[in-house]
């Protein structure tokens, strides 16, 4: 069985995708990306509540993907994109599921798995703590990014962080990240 | 000084800082991947203001979605703020969220328990 990126998403997702890219993410991808998920939660009279968060999370996985993603590895079919990505958003019964995904090398992984699982074994208020203290005490990387990204999508969904790292050969790996939305009351 | 006047787009906020006026303004969308390069024209323009403040300095920040990059840069321009209210002058930040938008209104309780300046909390009531 080969590594196919679709294949994995096809059994991840049913039929309510709202959106689905995969490719080099800048800024303009980005820009499109946000206007067409909001137009379309607009569309269909999203409560504003639900409505900010699906925003404000997406900005943070597209600007996550912008700034960390790793190159793609020599043989991957896509060598034109100098940030590669993948974005799905998809309806559910509850809110929205947006799914990532970007290659990971393999020296990486370690260092974001135990992010995310400090994140994961955090309450929420310890979560609120986490941000306050990143904010005010970590600069902003040479990459750009402000190293909150996924404790703020943390905090804003109240969900845990689902993710799946999937090897694509001896060097790399592909990271999924699946993250809820929904319109459940915070604890 | 001459004020900073800027215009808003959809990733960047509506920007009016006065120094004869004394009233500041941030206002908008704040989500550029770049965060850095926007706001570091504002920190530098308070570093002016700030060897000769009015009496009294009003903050308005009235933002509907800002990123954890633009979140920074915030706190850097609450840490000028707060040194002008240090230097005995009087600060006021008026932080406007939408009705029902808890995220907003904590994200301006987080400045509040960071920064030494007086916040008030307004709801913006459509």
């Amino acid at each position: 069985m080969g590594f196919d990126i679709d294949n994995y998403l096809t059994d991840q997702t049913k039929n309510n995708v709202i959106l689905h890219y995969k490719g080099n993410v800048d800024s303009d991808v980005i820009n499109h990306i946000l206007d067409t998920v909001e137009d379309k939660m607009v569309q269909v009279n999203e409560q504003a509540k639900l409505r900010k968060k699906v925003y404000n999370v997406l900005v943070e996985s597209l600007q996550n993907l912008y700034h960390h993603v790793d190159k793609v590895p020599d043989d991957f079919e896509d060598q034109t994109s100098e940030k590669y990505g993948l974005l799905i958003v998809e309806k559910v019964d509850s809110g929205y599921k947006i799914v990532t995904g970007n290659f990971v090398h393999a020296d990486n992984i370690e260092k974001l798995e135990e992010k995310i699982k400090r994140i994961n074994r955090s309450s929420h208020e310890e979560i609120k703590e986490l941000y306050k203290f990143i904010l005010n005490h970590q600069r902003i990387s040479a990459k750009g990014g402000g190293g909150l990204g996924l404790v703020d999508i943390a905090r804003k969904t109240g969900n845990k962080l689902d993710y799946t790292f999937k090897q694509y050969n001896d060097k790399y790996f592909f990271f999924y990240l699946n993250i809820l939305v929904d319109e459940r009351e915070q604890v | 000084m001459e004020p900073i006047i800027i215009e808003g787009t959809p990733k960047t906020p509506t920007v009016k800082f006065d120094a004869t006026e004394g009233v500041f303004e941030i206002k908008g969308r704040s989500i550029p991947e770049n965060s850095v390069e926007f706001y570091k024209p504002l920190v530098d323009w308070l570093d002016g203001y700030k060897e000769t403040p009015l009496p009294k300095t009003v903050v308005n920040i009235r933002l509907e979605y800002f990123n954890t990059s633009s979140s920074k840069c915030i706190l850097d321009v609450f840490k000028k703020l707060e040194a002008i209210h240090k230097a005995k002058n009087e600060v006021e930040v008026n932080w406007y969220y939408e009705e029902d938008d808890e995220d907003m209104l904590e994200a301006g309780e987080d400045y509040e328990s960071i920064i030494r300046v007086p916040f008030k909390m307004i709801e913006i009531v459509e």
